[in-house]
């Protein structure tokens, strides 16, 4: 049963997404009921993996039992198991808000919010690069359902402009992938670094070129400047529980890029500098974006969405100087900040029908993070950027705040017909689990930072990942391409 | 051959970002089918171009190519005729709503 551990995230969301999907035609209860027996079981599977990963043990699933680099292999290690630990909270508190009203717009809200899960928790703890291609369309897929659920002309419009870029963004990666393997041989992302180590140098200026592909397929994916001027529509035409949700996707961009500057391209001299020259402005472009569009918002939704993109550039900063204090800090904060900016979503929702109270900001991550950077070469430029976005995020949050809650007929809010009190308590009860779970990584930081630094330190070790998937590197024998 | 498989390959990569570049959503929808069909014979051939090799991995045979590229253009075939599908269902459903095929129809001036 243990051994199966590190296959059962992706089961669980598969299996409830096929019998929801065969019960189409059933009550909102039942597909609630069946939504949330799967919760409960992935909940428990979330649980258990980072309890086995937690004594910094590797677990390898060998899909089909063919052996790595040759098959394709499921890694659990303490990131994965973050990871999907994270999704699973975020996807809970999802789950009872969108029962408040928003899943029965469309008969496939659940099913879709299942394969969503799929796809995610398969993307992170995928060992494969081109498994891992398979798992971002699947994940893909779904949002595309999710986000042009509830019908619309602007939410199909929307979706015409997210599915187009992504299946840019899918050919890019395909070509990065097929280049790649041609090259190198291997998509497996533990021989991946041991394959760089051994290019030829006539080959080496290809592979970065396509290594660096591969990482701008990932910046768009995690939204970040100049591909990422797609996120603030997109994520305030969905629906709010979706745009909670969404949150946690920018996330699998950065992940993915994590994965591949910790595991691949720090392996080899070539590649290790790869990326440091560009990270850094990309991320402070990215974080004054933010700041601009934080600003100049409207709604609630669209003040998320910006800091949706601040956050995405903050958590990149950390792949510019990949040492281990400053990944774990980032892990710490990629933590928090999914968790508020989804609370703040689905706020942005519950402001829509009551009134209630604002959450706390991502300030003990960006304080970690400011620490973890001060090696950097750029130090004054991040830690001015980090400033003035906590500082600019904490202006327009507590401008909205009195502006939606305080002022009733204040300008640039349009004057609303008294809407009735609609009890949701699914809502309510979606906003108390986000508030205890951010305060809980807020005030009880000790436990999250010890295993965020654990993570970080088995991230850049290298050492136990790489033997624990493809066993004696010297066993692999290695054709050479002509 | 390896000359003219890349001048194909980078011409219908290019007709693909031109048609994707074009303000009509059928346009577009043609040219990322283009370009689809471009990156899936690049992975193909990312194998080498070698006739009359059987696809295996058999130690000690010569004459083989490689399989795998075979098994990752597939998966990539069908992934984007799923996702080609569902944009043409969803330029449809725009069409159906906004009257027009325009990419920029409905959106707030």
């Amino acid at each position: 049963m243990m051994a199966h551990l590190p296959v059962f995230p992706v089961l669980i969301p598969l299996l409830a997404a096929i019998v929801l999907l065969l019960a189409t035609n059933a009550g909102t209860g039942t597909k609630q009921a069946i939504s949330a027996v799967a919760l409960g079981f992935l909940v428990s599977a979330a649980g258990a993996q980072i309890i086995a990963a937690g004594d910094g043990s590797i677990h390898v699933y060998r899909l089909g039992d063919w052996p790595a680099p040759y098959g394709i292999v499921l890694v659990l290690d303490r990131l994965s198991a973050l990871m999907v630990a994270l999704t699973a909270a975020l996807a809970v508190p999802v789950f009872f808000a969108a029962t408040s009203g928003t899943d029965t717009r469309g008969p496939h809200f659940h099913a879709f919010l299942q394969f969503q899960l799929m796809g995610l928790n398969g993307a992170f703890l995928t060992g494969d690069l081109f498994n891992l291609f398979v798992f971002f369309e699947i994940l893909l897929l779904a949002s595309y359902g999710l986000l042009t659920h509830g019908g619309g002309l602007r939410r199909a419009r929307a979706g015409i402009t997210y599915v187009v870029l992504n299946l840019s963004g899918s050919a890019l990666f395909l070509i990065a992938l097929g280049l790649l393997y041609g090259l190198l041989g291997t998509l497996n992302m533990a021989d991946f670094g041991l394959a760089l180590q051994k290019v030829a140098p006539a080959d080496q200026a290809a592979v970065a070129v396509m290594c660096g592909l591969l990482v701008s397929v990932f910046l768009l994916k995690a939204a970040v400047l100049p591909l990422g001027f797609w996120l603030p529509n997109v994520y305030t035409s969905a629906t709010l529980p979706v745009a909670a949700l969404f949150v946690i996707m920018t996330k699998v961009g950065i992940y993915a890029i994590y994965r591949i500057v910790t595991i691949g391209l720090s392996a080899a001299p070539f590649t290790a500098g790869l990326l440091q020259p560009w990270l850094t402005w990309l991320a402070l472009g990215t974080i004054g974006l933010g700041c601009l569009g934080m600003l100049a918002a409207t709604s609630l939704g669209f003040v998320v969405a910006n800091l949706v993109l601040i956050s995405g550039g903050t958590l990149l900063l950390a792949a510019a100087e990949p040492s281990a204090t400053a990944i774990s800090a980032a892990l710490y904060y990629m933590v928090q900040t999914s968790l508020v900016t989804g609370a703040l979503f689905l706020f942005a929702d519950a402001a829509g029908r009551q009134r209630g109270d604002a959450p706390l900001s991502g300030f003990i991550g960006k304080i970690m993070m400011m620490q973890a950077l001060r090696e950097s070469p750029h130090w004054v430029l991040v830690w001015t950027a980090l400033i003035v976005s906590g500082f600019v995020a904490a202006l327009v949050l507590a401008r909205v705040a009195s502006v939606f809650f305080w002022e009733p007929g204040a300008p640039g809010v349009p004057e609303k017909p008294e809407v009735p009190y609609e009890p949701a308590p699914g809502l309510s009860l979606a906003l108390v689990l986000m508030t205890i779970a951010i305060l809980a990584v807020s005030f009880l930081p000790a436990h999250f930072v010890s295993y965020s630094s654990a993570a970080a330190e088995q991230m850049i070790a290298r050492d136990a990942y790489v033997p624990a998937v493809i066993g004696d590197p010297a066993a692999i024998e290695r054709e050479r391409r002509p | 051959m390896e000359a003219l498989v890349s001048i194909a390959l980078g011409v219908l990569a290019a007709s693909g970002v031109y048609l994707i570049l074009r303000p009509t959503t059928f346009s577009v929808v043609l040219g990322l089918t283009l370009l689809s069909y471009a990156v899936n014979a690049l992975i193909f051939f990312g194998a080498r171009l070698k006739s009359g090799a059987p696809p295996l991995s058999i130690p000690g045979l010569a004459d083989q190519t490689d399989p795998l590229p075979q098994a990752l253009v597939l998966t990539a075939i069908v992934i984007g005729f799923g996702m080609t599908a569902y944009l043409m269902a969803l330029a449809l459903k725009g069409k159906a709503e906004s009257g027009t095929d325009h990419v920029d129809a409905g959106e707030r001036k």
